[in-house]
């Protein structure tokens, strides 16, 4: 992906950040989103077939996927088109501020493209209009069909300058398309931009796929495969498309995470009715028993630093949350609340560890701080589980199952998202049913 | 725009006004005594009087009672069919995550495994396999459809 894909970053104007008055505070939820306008990218009359309409259309997308990343997080509410007064590329030389406050804008985002010999180059700024001075301004050069990541760094750009925390826009997500029936349910391995756009699908269908795993440079992933009916944690390049079994051990294989590193792949192996952990190094492919417990040890999820795993057992009589170090040693639970606890998975900040609590017949999802206080439950359903985390630490995506009626009627499996705060609970909208889903990390970073 | 520390404050009563207002909805269900599916709606036979498939109770992979009678009618059809080789499926119900599902099926179906051991069948004639909640034989959302979803099944494989 990177081959192909060479930004160039031009910072064509020293940027002021020390003054500046805006700031979104990402902790609020979205009380009071920040008007935000968007001014569609005008094009420079020196690209080539400059009074194309395509070319004039590519502008407007830009921005309008900008727009809908902005308008997604629940903390900016991207001002309608049709009551800006500047035009485009007026607008992005020297905003009339008055006019733009007029209209309830706080911040203003502008922009160019040009089009020439097969390169795109877009360039933005975002304006603070109450304090009438620039906030950034940035200049990407990639080839034309490379818009849509553009306007994903651009929006992670803004993102990061008006929130002060990094951006996830530029990110995909690794899910489990789901189609037909329930008792003949067909899988697959599909891969989507996070905003639900470029959907691929990754395998056939031809076997039972389950909980796929991002590596951390997103060129891998690792996931649950019934090929040949021998449940197997599985390697998949999504480049390639080659695939390799890992933990092809006599018994099942499964539950599989890669390790902050990406170096090994932390995983359940089931035997005789015991399932423990164990780790596989991808290089030696030496593998090490992590838990010995006659109970069920599964769901791990290192910390960031990797020095500890968290993971679901039910030692204690049912399922509940558990850390250790990366050795095995100093198991300690961690979830204590009235119900069963599983899915743990440690924030990419360190901080918290997301799971789905079921309690008196409801799913919840929620994250503690990793010494199990502080439980928040962020959201109540039928039926949910399998948080993942956002790269920057502020939102969960995770999946939902609604009620069947009698042969399955109005079941349906989708993707949902929401900001630890609790609020922006929105739906993922995906071409089939969906269901384990794992966020990317930012792809470049 | 500019926000102050006091935000935090606001955003702390807030965030915890939530957690209680989503546990005060939740709403009562206790189970009901044993929840081991008993009839013999979505049961098959392997032979005359042999049932396919033991039923477990939520969370559980626990042998009842019923259980045993039936694998040890599996052991005895066996050991009289000494060429037929089985697979245990297990199987869960979908209101577990599905991690969990997958080991807690594994254990079910070796739990009839074991017992099948007991009454002297050769491990080599018994394979285990778990789908966890992923092969639903009833999927209906309902406490019946569960207690028929959980379950080892015996399949011929020869």
């Amino acid at each position: 992906m990177k081959k192909i894909f060479y930004i160039l970053i031009l910072f064509l104007f020293k940027f002021n950040t020390a003054y500046s008055l805006i700031e979104v505070d990402i902790t609020r939820g979205n009380l009071d989103p920040l008007p935000i306008a968007v001014s569609p990218l005008h094009v420079d009359p020196q690209s080539d077939n400059y009074q194309d309409n395509k070319t004039k259309e590519l502008g407007e997308l830009i921005s309008s996927v900008v727009e809908k990343n902005f308008r997604s997080t629940g903390l900016f509410n991207p001002l309608n088109k049709d009551a800006f007064v500047q035009k485009p590329d007026i607008a992005h030389l020297k905003p009339r501020f008055e006019d733009w406050r007029l209209i309830t804008a706080q911040a203003l985002v502008t922009g160019k493209l040009l089009l020439k010999d097969e390169k795109l180059k877009i360039e933005f700024r975002l304006w603070d209009v109450a304090a009438n001075k620039e906030m950034i301004a940035l200049a990407f050069t990639t080839t034309p069909s490379n818009w849509r990541r553009v306007a994903h760094i651009i929006s992670d750009k803004i993102y990061e300058r008006l929130t002060g925390e990094s951006g996830y826009f530029d990110t995909r997500i690794i899910y489990v398309s789901e189609t037909g029936p329930r008792t003949q349910r067909v899988k697959k391995l599909a891969i989507m931009d996070q905003d639900g756009e470029n959907t691929k699908y990754l395998t056939l269908g031809n076997e039972l796929v389950l909980t796929p795993r991002f590596n951390p440079t997103n060129q891998l992933v690792t996931y649950l495969s019934y090929f040949r009916n021998l449940p197997r944690v599985y390697l998949l390049d999504i480049e390639t498309g080659i695939q390799e079994v890992v933990g092809n051990f006599p018994g099942m294989t499964f539950a599989p995470r890669f390790s902050p590193d990406g170096k090994k792949i932390i995983m359940s192996f089931a035997k005789n009715g015991n399932s423990d952990i164990y780790t596989m190094d991808l290089e030696s492919r030496l593998v090490e028993k992590i838990t010995e417990d006659s109970s069920i040890d599964t769901s791990p999820s290192y910390s960031p630093d990797g020095k500890y795993i968290t993971f679901n057992s039910d030692r204690s009589g049912l399922q509940q949350i558990y850390t250790m170090k990366s050795d095995g040693s100093g198991v300690k639970r961690i979830s204590f609340g009235d119900g069963l606890y599983g899915t743990p998975v440690w924030s990419p900040r360190g901080d918290l560890i997301a799971f789905t609590k079921v309690r008196r017949g409801k799913f919840y999802i929620g994250v503690m701080r990793s010494d199990g206080s502080g439980e928040r439950l962020l959201t109540e359903n039928f039926y949910q589980e399998a948080p993942s985390w956002s790269p920057n630490g502020r939102l969960l995506v995770f999946y939902r199952e609604t009620k069947a009626g009698k042969n399955g009627q109005g079941f349906t499996a989708k993707l949902w998202s929401i900001d630890i705060t609790g609020y922006n609970e929105r739906e993922l909208k995906t071409e089939t049913d969906a269901s384990d889903p794992s966020w990317s990390s930012l792809l470049s970073k | 725009m500019k926000f102050n520390k006091k935000i935090t404050n606001l955003l702390i009563i807030l965030i915890s006004t939530f957690a209680l207002s989503a546990c005060s909805t939740a709403k009562k269900s206790g189970t009901v005594g044993s929840d081991v599916y008993s009839g013999t709606d979505t049961v098959e036979y392997l032979a005359s009087g042999v049932k396919d498939r033991v039923f477990f109770a939520t969370n559980k992979s626990g042998l009842t009672t019923a259980s045993r009678d039936t694998l040890r009618k599996q052991a005895s059809w066996m050991r009289k069919n000494k060429k037929i080789n089985v697979v245990l499926e297990g199987h869960g119900d979908e209101r577990g995550t599905r991690e969990y599902n997958l080991a807690l099926a594994e254990k079910r179906a070796n739990a009839a495994r074991d017992y099948l051991l007991t009454y002297g069948i050769s491990g080599k004639r018994i394979s285990v396999i778990s789908y966890g909640k992923e092969k639903p034989v009833n999927s209906a959302s309902t406490p019946l459809s569960w207690s028929q979803n959980r379950r080892s099944v015996t399949v011929k494989t020869k």
